[in-house]
C-alpha cells in the first residue's frame, strides 16, 4: 500500500499544475468563457502538446498508458482551476466508450486523433425521460441493408455542441428501459438529419440538444455488439463518475481554502471572523467532509478496474452518494461562511459551489446513487450472530 | 501509487485471521457478539493468549515485547481484531502507560511493570480528569508534595473507568503551583492499595459500572514511582494521548456491527416482511457504510504516512479519524438499537454483565439500549470532538 506518486505521476501532476497556474486565473478563465466555443481552442492545443488528452489510452494509440490513479491527477487539478474546455465529454466519455468497446480500427482512427487534440467528441446518450436511468432510450435505431437509421432527440449533451463526432445510443429491440437492445454508434456531428442546439449550463460549460432525424450511420460505425451496448454504457458511466469525483475535490479543496483564507482576512467586531469557534467549527466540518471525499475519490480510483461487476457498480454508487453530499455540505457552507461576498458572481467560490452542485447532478444524484446502493445490499455483507 | 495490499501484508491478514478464529475462546467471543460486558478474568484470559503468542503490546520497542510491525501490520492487525470479536487489550496498560513507561521510565520501573502489563498480571487505570478539570485538563489540581522519599497526594480524581479493578494507577498531579499551568504537573504510578485511597463507583447511563471517582487523603507515594522528571509530566501525558493513532477511527469495530445489524435485521419483521428489506432502513445503513468505506481509506492514507515517516509525523487526518470514527461508532450503536425495537426495552442488568444467558425476549437486543447508551461517551472522552474541531482549526486550518 503506498498513497504516495510515482515519479511518472508526480511529472503528470507538474506538468499540468504549472499549466494551469499559468494559464488558468480567475481573471483569465473569464475571457475564455468569452470565446465562441465557450473555452479556449489555444488551450486545447496545449493540453495536447503535454500528452494531457492521451492520459488514459493505450501507448499504442499514441497515448501515455494511463489508469485512473492518472485521471483522478488530472481532473483534480481541473476541478480545482474549474477548467472549461471539453476534457470530460471528449477524452472521459467519449473516448471511454472507444477505448472500452472499440474494434482495433476504430481505436486507431479515433484515439490518436483526440490526443493529437484534432477531434472532439460527445457522448449523447441522455433524453428527456431518462433521468439517470441508464437503460432508458427511446431513440430509435433501425435496420436499414447493412446501414442504420437512428431517430430521436438527446438532450444536456455534455459539449456537444462543439463535437465533431458523436456517440449516440439507440435502441434497437425491447421497450423503453430495457437494458437489452441497445446500439451505440459513430455519428458524424454534422451528417444529414443532425441538427444541435447548444448552450450555456450553470456551471459555464456548453451541452447540446440533439435531434436526429434520419440519421444514417454505417455498419463499421457501430460500437461493441448489435443491442448489447447497456455494459459498456455502464463502464462508461462508471469512469465518468471516477473522474468527477476527482474533479469534486479538487474544487471541495479550493473552496475550503479559499474560505479559510477568508475568515483570516475578513475582520468584523474588531477581530478577524476567524476566531469565532461557530465559524471555526464548521470549517473543520468542510475540512472533514474534503478529506472523506479524497478517500472516496482514490477508492474510486481503486475500484474502477475492478473485475466484479457487481463489486464494482456497488463502490462507484457509494463514491457517487459520498462526492455528492460531501461537494453540496462544502459548497453551501463555503457560501455561508463568506457572508454576501459569496453571493456574487464576481467572487470566485460561488463558481466552484456552481460546478460542485452540477456534478452531484452529472450521471446519478445522490438519492439515485443510494438507492442502487441500497438495494444492492450495501457494501458490508450480513456476518454471523451469536 | 499503488491502492493495495502488498502480498505480504494479504499473507499476514490471512495469519492473524486464523489466529483469531482459533484463539478466540468461544465463550468470550460470545459474550462480544452479543455486546455483554465481559469479567475482569476473561480480558486477562485474552490479554495472555496475546502475550503467549508475542501480540500482547505490538507498538511497543521490540526490546520490551513490541513485534516490530510497521503501521500498516499493525492496522492489519486491530482490522482482524475487530473482524473476530476480540476484546480490545486493556488500553491503559498497553495503548497508554506501557509506551510512557518504555519510553520515560528507568530502567528499575521498566524491569517490574512491563513485563506485567504485557500479562496483564497488573492492571492500570488512569487517574487524568478531575471534577473541574474535564476538557481543559491542564488545570488540575490534586497535589503532591515531596517528603522525603516520598509524594504525599491530595485530591480528586473521576472518570476512572476501572478504578475498581484496577491494581495501580498513572495519574497527573501538581506539584508546583507557582508556574503555568503546564509546566507544574508530574506523572506519577500510585498502587491502588496504598492507605489514603478511595475508590467510589460512578453508575453510567447504560446502568453499568465502568467508572469511579478516586478521592487521596494524605496518601504516600515513593518517590521512585515518579516517572521521568517532576513538573515534566504534561509532556508525557501528552506523548501518550498522541500514541494510539492508527487504530482511533475504530473502523473493523464498526463494520463488524454494521455486519452484524445486517444479519440480525434479516430476522426481524416489519409490518410481514423482514426489516432487511425495509427501503429506509437499507438506505440509512448504506449512507452508514459510504462514509465508513471513506473513512477506511482515509485510515490507510493515515497508516500508510506514518509507516513512510516511521511514525514520527503528525498526519492532520489524524483529528478526521476521531472525529467521524466516534459519529459511526455511534451510528452503528443507535441503529442496532432501532434494529431491537420494543425487544430493547427490558432493562437486564445481569444479561448485560453476562452474569446469566438468559435474556428478556431475544438475546440479541439485550444490550442495544445500554450499549447506545454507554456509546455516547465516545466522542467525549480522549478529547471531546469540539476540543477535536478547535484543534484541527487552529493546528491545521491556522484559525
Amino acid at each position: 500500500m503506498d498513497f504516495d506518486l510515482s515519479e511518472e505521476q508526480r511529472m503528470l501532476k507538474e506538468s499540468v499544475d504549472r499549466l494551469l497556474e499559468d494559464r488558468y486565473s480567475f481573471e483569465q478563465r473569464k475571457t475564455y468563457t468569452k470565446a465562441p466555443d465557450g473555452w479556449s481552442r489555444e488551450l486545447w492545443q496545449q493540453y495536447a502538446d503535454l500528452g494531457l488528452l492521451s492520459v488514459p489510452f493505450d501507448s499504442k494509440y499514441g497515448g501515455f498508458g494511463g489508469g485512473p490513479v492518472e485521471t483522478m491527477i488530472l481532473m483534480e487539478a481541473f476541478g480545482a482551476a474549474l477548467v472549461l474546455e471539453p476534457y470530460f465529454a471528449t477524452v472521459t466519455l467519449f473516448g471511454g466508450c472507444v477505448r472500452i468497446a472499440g474494434t482495433e480500427a476504430q481505436k486507431d482512427a479515433l484515439l490518436p486523433k483526440i490526443g493529437e487534440g484534432k477531434l472532439l467528441g460527445a457522448f449523447a446518450h441522455s433524453e428527456r425521460n431518462s433521468r439517470y436511468d441508464l437503460a432508458d432510450v427511446q431513440t430509435t435505431a433501425k435496420k436499414d441493408g447493412s446501414d442504420w437509421v437512428l431517430d430521436g432527440e438527446k438532450t444536456v449533451v455534455i459539449h456537444g455542441d462543439c463535437a465533431d463526432k458523436l456517440i449516440v445510443s439507440g435502441r434497437i429491440s425491447g421497450g423503453q428501459r430495457d437494458k437489452d437492445g441497445i446500439g451505440l454508434f459513430l455519428v458524424d456531428a454534422k451528417a444529414p438529419g443532425v441538427t444541435r442546439k447548444g448552450y450555456p449550463t450553470q456551471d459555464s460549460l456548453r451541452a447540446a440538444d440533439i435531434t436526429l432525424k434520419g440519421v444514417k450511420v454505417a455498419a463499421g460505425d457501430m460500437l461493441g455488439e448489435s443491442g448489447k451496448a447497456f455494459p459498456i454504457i455502464e463502464r462508461v458511466a462508471q469512469s465518468a463518475i471516477q473522474a468527477l469525483s476527482a474533479e469534486a475535490v479538487g474544487g471541495m479543496q479550493e473552496m475550503l481554502d479559499i474560505t479559510v483564507e477568508y475568515l483570516k482576512t475578513r475582520h468584523q467586531f474588531g477581530v478577524p471572523i476567524g476566531s469565532f469557534q461557530a465559524l471555526q467549527h464548521r470549517a473543520v466540518d468542510m475540512l472533514v467532509a474534503t478529506e472523506q471525499a479524497r478517500s472516496m475519490a482514490m477508492f474510486a480510483a481503486m475500484m474502477v478496474d475492478e473485475k466484479d461487476d457487481a463489486e464494482r457498480a456497488k463502490a462507484i454508487n457509494a463514491v457517487k452518494v459520498h462526492i455528492g453530499k460531501s461537494g453540496r455540505y462544502v459548497g453551501q457552507q463555503s457560501i455561508q461562511l463568506h457572508g454576501g461576498i459569496g453571493m456574487t458572481l464576481e467572487y470566485k467560490v460561488g463558481h466552484y459551489f456552481i460546478r460542485s452542485t452540477m456534478i452531484e447532478i452529472l450521471f446519478g444524484d445522490t438519492d439515485h446513487h443510494l438507492a442502487a446502493l441500497a438495494r444492492a445490499g450495501g457494501l458490508i455483507a450480513p456476518g454471523t450472530t451469536a | 501509487m499503488d491502492l493495495r495490499f502488498t502480498s505480504e501484508d494479504i499473507a499476514f491478514r490471512n495469519e492473524a485471521r486464523s489466529f483469531f478464529e482459533s484463539n478466540l475462546p468461544p465463550h468470550i467471543r460470545r459474550k462480544q457478539i452479543l455486546g455483554q460486558r465481559l469479567p475482569k478474568e476473561d480480558v486477562v484470559a485474552w490479554q495472555r493468549i496475546l502475550n503467549k503468542k508475542g501480540w500482547a503490546c505490538p507498538m511497543w520497542p521490540t526490546e520490551y515485547g513490541g513485534t516490530g510491525w510497521d503501521a500498516v501490520r499493525y492496522y492489519i492487525f486491530k482490522e482482524e481484531s475487530c473482524r473476530a470479536y476480540a476484546p480490545d487489550p486493556l488500553s491503559h496498560n498497553i495503548q497508554q502507560t506501557g509506551p510512557v513507561i518504555c519510553a520515560y521510565g528507568t530502567d528499575e520501573q521498566k524491569a517490574f511493570f512491563l513485563p506485567k502489563l504485557r500479562n496483564l498480571d497488573i492492571w492500570f487505570c488512569q487517574g487524568f480528569s478531575e471534577p473541574g478539570s474535564g476538557s481543559d485538563l491542564a488545570s488540575l489540581k490534586t497535589r503532591a508534595v515531596r517528603d522525603g522519599d516520598d509524594y504525599i497526594v491530595n485530591g480528586q480524581k473521576l472518570w476512572t473507568t476501572n478504578g475498581h479493578r484496577a491494581d495501580w494507577m498513572y495519574c497527573l498531579v501538581r506539584t508546583d503551583t507557582g508556574v503555568k499551568k503546564q509546566a507544574g504537573i508530574s506523572y506519577l504510578l500510585i498502587d491502588m492499595k496504598t492507605p489514603g485511597v478511595q475508590v467510589r463507583p460512578v453508575v453510567t447511563l447504560d446502568g453499568d459500572h465502568h467508572t469511579n471517582e478516586t478521592f487521596f487523603d494524605n496518601v504516600r507515594v515513593p518517590a521512585r514511582n515518579l516517572i521521568g522528571e517532576e513538573n515534566k509530566g504534561w509532556g508525557y501525558a501528552k506523548f501518550l494521548l498522541g500514541n494510539e493513532r492508527a487504530g482511533i477511527a475504530k473502523v473493523g469495530l464498526s463494520k463488524a456491527r454494521i455486519s452484524l445489524i445486517k444479519a440480525l435485521a434479516q430476522r426481524m419483521q416489519v409490518e410481514g416482511a423482514p426489516l432487511s428489506e425495509n427501503r429506509r432502513f437499507r438506505e440509512k445503513l448504506a449512507l452508514i457504510e459510504t462514509e465508513l468505506q471513506a473513512l477506511e481509506m482515509t485510515n490507510m492514507v493515515v497508516v500508510a504516512g506514518m509507516k513512510k515517516s516511521g511514525g514520527n509525523r503528525q498526519d492532520p487526518r489524524t483529528s478526521v479519524l476521531k472525529i467521524k470514527g466516534s459519529e459511526l461508532q455511534q451510528a452503528t450503536t443507535e441503529l442496532m438499537l432501532e434494529v431491537g425495537g420494543p425487544h430493547s426495552m427490558a432493562h437486564q442488568h445481569e444479561f448485560l454483565e453476562a452474569l446469566t444467558d438468559n435474556a428478556i425476549g431475544p438475546d440479541w437486543a439485550g444490550t442495544a439500549a445500554p450499549n447506545y447508551f454507554f456509546g455516547r461517551a465516545v466522542s467525549i472522552f480522549g478529547g471531546s470532538n469540539e476540543i477535536q474541531h478547535n484543534i484541527v482549526a487552529k493546528a491545521v486550518l491556522g484559525l
